[in-house]
């Protein structure tokens, strides 16, 4: 097992390596010149243009860019935004409520997701699974924003239950609409993912077979069913928590959260490439770091591949 | 709880002792698209205390679900829908879940079929044994730890302690049907429904097994319903026969006189297709009406004199190298260890073993989809691994392959056009109007329909698959052909028809055949030279009826012993040969 995650661990270097690359690469070939756009219309003096770039090394070449800025990230130097703001603080600001966000997403579509579709798997052509399957796919089809704008209006301003913005005041209260919007069309995965796995193991043989020794229903259920289907849906939700933390842009837009997804726009435009590069880094680390769990728990879920 | 008042001890089909299990005009129904397709059709049968009765029927004929309506299990949208099952004097076609709960397990044992897929892969052996003692009331915490380890011992696991650990994909088939086992017998249930119980495992491992079970079942006083498809195996097994055939009862009981004198004609069939010791190699047609007197000097009696081989196979060695549990670390697995064989042009060669022996790699290797790590193989005196990509196309074309899995060889979105065509097209055979003709012609040779090519894997039963897989491999007209367990996975009736096929072709066609099998009946039916294999050596190899009458090895005789079958003594004076199968058991 150890070894199993040192391996893993081992991956994970030239992933970080290569994604990096990557972002600095698409960040640098982006049109326009971040620079001379920071003066608006009125424009900068040569000399200060001059000094800007030599600051923020981009006057050296493209390699020797990244290389500089790869120094930086080993000893958590990030660099500094246009502004003069450390990008560490950028960072250490957005993170932690996109994380909370994600995090409360991923629990809600966990849970409520799972139990669903073991109910909807169970009851398979009954009205519960139909009515479940109906829904889940309609959850699928509408946008996010959709959702997003509808929920904020009716549960967060006309019924006036959890509050519709959530601005400074970060909490687990406030964020409980938001998660729920972020979490939805996950939810509606995870639950047609846990159906179909839950339907398709209660007609495995050994589930027979325990049926045969005489073991209650509930039992076969939790026992035998559940732990077998959940392999897959954890699967799904390690790679989710990553998709939930950069895809929060929109959620974070409608319910004004100030985490990674809006700051991360606002540095793409503005071309802050140590910005841009620092931030999605953190998001390809944190996804790794993601998959990296499921494959533990996905060890200990299923004994087969413990040994792989 | 039912209540049992049942003396035991008593001996079976003693008139005055109640019946254990009385199943009468049993119907079951399975709800389909196309309304209620009726299995089981008044079905009625009677297991005392303490005896084994046998059903026996082909696939399809209704005899697992009458054995899992038994214990209340059936499949998907099947339904009793008339008749009674009472067991110890009791209706349970009616009783509730939670009676059929208690009755699951404690009164009414279950060991199914397939050992491979039944236990459940991410529990531990020893917890589900366990689940069963805690499940019944039989026994807790480290009391029913120990009690497990104990069954499991009882039902011939070695090293059971430290196995119950384990978990399932550790163990081999054979071990885990023990296990099994170990869970049907954990109750101490009255009833034990063992359902072809050992049809997933090699011939010597199934002979152990079930001899374990016997003794355990007579030791304990239990009655067993034993289902199998395997005639020999049944009468071997049951005091009972009850045969079965599309939904009904043809024809019940003691096994002896129905072995020696079937009534019904399907049972009259059965008897005569089952493969066994005393059945003979299987004459073609053409040889049976044209030189029937030529052929009794076909087998042995050619000598070396004037051999022509077509393919020869020279020290053949392949290692596997496996991932070892730590970074680096390697092991070796000699899969074929220094494999020496020929075929002469025109006959059967059978290479024989368990699984795990290596046959089946040496077939890859002779169909070049395995490169061996030393050793040759010549076709027609050339060294087949150095034919470049132009001659190699060519030898595909010249050695085909037909597999055990009808179900899994052929493309499921291929029409059976499509598939037989498929290797003409490559090979760029005539243009699109004469292969369409030799499709026809093809069909034709297997006994197929021209219609069926119009039709799709999922709609042929698995003999027709075999079938068209066997046309597949004809449209080339290769020169040899390698059976990979071509007939391990049809029922007996169909694998006599597929044998039977497969001799006529090489009769008219001269075709030879590299016949890999486990089941040494099935030899005698097909091969003229067998090779019998054993952890990657060939340990004996000598023309069929020498192997069959004078087996020099230990592990030869073996396996001859453990045709299900084997040890029935019978009186082989039922009259007339029938020309197909020839086969008397």
């Amino acid at each position: 097992m150890a070894w199993y995650i040192g391996r893993r661990l081992v991956q994970t270097i030239p992933v970080f390596l290569g994604a990096t690359l990557l972002i600095y690469a698409m960040v640098f070939a982006l049109p326009g010149d971040p620079v001379a756009a920071l003066g608006g219309d009125r424009g900068l003096s040569p000399a200060l243009v001059e000094r800007i770039r030599e600051s923020f090394n981009l006057d050296k070449p493209f390699l020797v860019q990244y290389l500089l800025y790869l120094k930086g990230v080993v000893t958590f130097d990030f660099g500094t935004t246009f502004s003069g703001r450390s990008v560490r603080d950028v960072i250490g600001e957005a993170l932690p409520t996109t994380f909370m966000l994600a995090f409360m997403a991923l629990v809600f579509e966990a849970v409520l997701g799972v139990a669903a579709g073991l109910v909807a798997g169970l009851r398979k052509g009954k009205a519960f699974d139909a009515t479940v399957l109906i829904v889940s796919l309609f959850v699928i089809a509408v946008p996010t924003f959709v959702i997003g704008f509808v929920l904020q209006f009716t549960v967060g301003v006309k019924w006036g239950v959890l509050p519709p913005t959530v601005g400074s005041d970060v909490s687990v209260r406030t964020l409980l609409l938001p998660a729920m919007v972020l979490g939805a069309v996950s939810l509606a995965y995870v639950l047609r993912l846990t159906r179909t796995s839950v339907a398709e193991n209660l007609t495995a043989d050994y589930v027979r077979t325990a049926t045969a020794k005489g073991l209650s229903r509930p039992r076969v259920v939790t026992v035998h069913v559940l732990r077998n289907s959940l392999i897959p849906v954890v699967t799904f939700l390690g790679a989710d928590l990553g998709a939930l933390m950069g895809g929060a842009i929109i959620t974070e837009g409608i319910f004004n959260i100030n985490g990674v997804g809006g700051t991360l726009y606002r540095a793409i435009l503005q071309g802050q490439s140590s910005t841009v590069v620092s931030l999605t880094t953190v998001l390809v680390v944190i996804y790794i770091a993601a998959n990296l769990l499921v494959d533990v728990l996905y060890a200990a879920l299923d004994p087969r591949i413990r040994y792989a | 709880m039912i209540p049992v008042e049942i003396d035991t001890q008593a001996p079976p089909l003693a008139t005055t002792v109640e019946p254990l299990l009385r199943i009468s005009d049993l119907e079951v129904s399975f709800a389909t698209a196309n309304g209620l397709v009726q299995a089981v059709r008044g079905v009625s049968l009677t297991v005392y205390p303490g005896q084994t009765v046998a059903i026996v029927g082909e696939s399809g004929s209704g005899k697992s679900t009458t054995a899992h309506a038994v214990i209340g299990l059936l499949p998907g949208t099947g339904k009793v829908t008339g008749g009674t099952i009472e067991f110890g004097g009791v209706d349970i076609t009616q009783a509730d879940a939670k009676d059929m709960v208690a009755l699951r397990g404690k009164e009414i044992g279950l060991v199914p079929q397939d050992p491979m897929s039944n236990l459940n892969p991410v529990w531990k052996v020893g917890f589900q044994v366990k689940e069963a003692l805690r499940a019944n009331g039989v026994a807790t915490g480290s009391a029913a730890t120990a009690r497990a380890n104990e069954l499991l011992a009882e039902a011939g696991l070695r090293d059971a302690a430290r196995r119950a650990k384990q978990y399932p994909h550790q163990f081999s088939g054979g071990m885990l049907q023990r296990a099994l086992i170990a869970i049907g017998l954990a109750a101490r249930p009255q009833l034990l429904i063992a359902d072809e119980p050992t049809s997933a495992l090699d011939v010597t491992v199934q002979r152990t097994v079930l001899d374990h079970l016997q003794g355990l079942t007579r030791e304990l006083g239990t009655a067993v319903l034993f289902i199998t498809h395997d005639l020999g195996l049944a009468a071997e097994r049951a005091d009972h026969l009850v045969v079965m055939y599309r939904g009904k009862v043809v024809e019940s009981g003691p096994a002896r006189e129905i072995l020696a004198d079937p009534s019904h004609p399907y049972t009259r069939r059965l008897v005569a297709s089952a493969p066994s010791l005393a059945s003979r190699r299987i004459q073609s047609a053409k040889e049976r009406g044209v030189r029937s007197s030529e052929l009794l000097t076909h087998a042995g009696d050619d000598g070396p004199s004037r051999r022509d081989d077509i393919i020869s196979v020279e020290h053949l060695t392949r290692v596997f190298r496996l991932p070892g549990g730590r970074p680096g670390a390697t092991r070796e697995l000699t899969a074929v260890d220094d494999v020496t064989f020929a075929i002469p042009r025109g006959t059967t060669t059978a290479l024989v073993g368990e699984s795990g022996s290596g046959k089946s790699t040496v077939a890859k290797i002779v169909l070049n989809l395995l490169e061996p790590t030393s050793g040759r193989v010549l076709i027609d005196g050339t060294d087949v691994s150095t034919l470049d990509r132009r001659r190699l196309f060519d030898f595909r074309r010249r050695v085909q392959p037909i597999f055990q899995n009808p179900y899994g060889s052929l493309d499921p979105m291929y029409s059976i056009y499509r598939t037989i065509e498929e290797p003409l097209r490559i090979h760029g055979v005539g243009d699109k109007r004469t292969r369409e003709a030799r499709v026809r012609e093809l069909l034709d040779l297997v006994a197929l329909p021209a219609s069926t090519m119009r039709r799709f894997p999922n709609e042929l039963s698995g003999g027709q698959r075999q079938r068209i897989a066997i046309a597949r491999a004809l449209a080339l007209e290769p020169e040899m052909i390698v059976c990979d367990e071509a007939v391990s996975a049809l029922d007996v009736l169909v694998q006599a028809q597929v044998l039977t096929l497969l001799n006529d072709l090489q009769t008219e066609l001269g075709l030879t055949y590299l016949f890999i099998t486990h089941d040494l009946a099935v030899v005698r039916q097909i091969a003229d030279e067998v090779c019998v294999m054993q952890d990657g050596r060939i340990v004996e190899a000598a023309t069929t009826d020498e192997v069959f009458d004078h087996p020099r090895e230990e592990y030869t005789r073996e396996l001859l012993d453990a045709i299900p079958g084997a040890r029935l003594a019978m009186t082989p004076d039922r009259g007339d040969p029938e020309p197909t199968d020839a086969a008397v058991l």
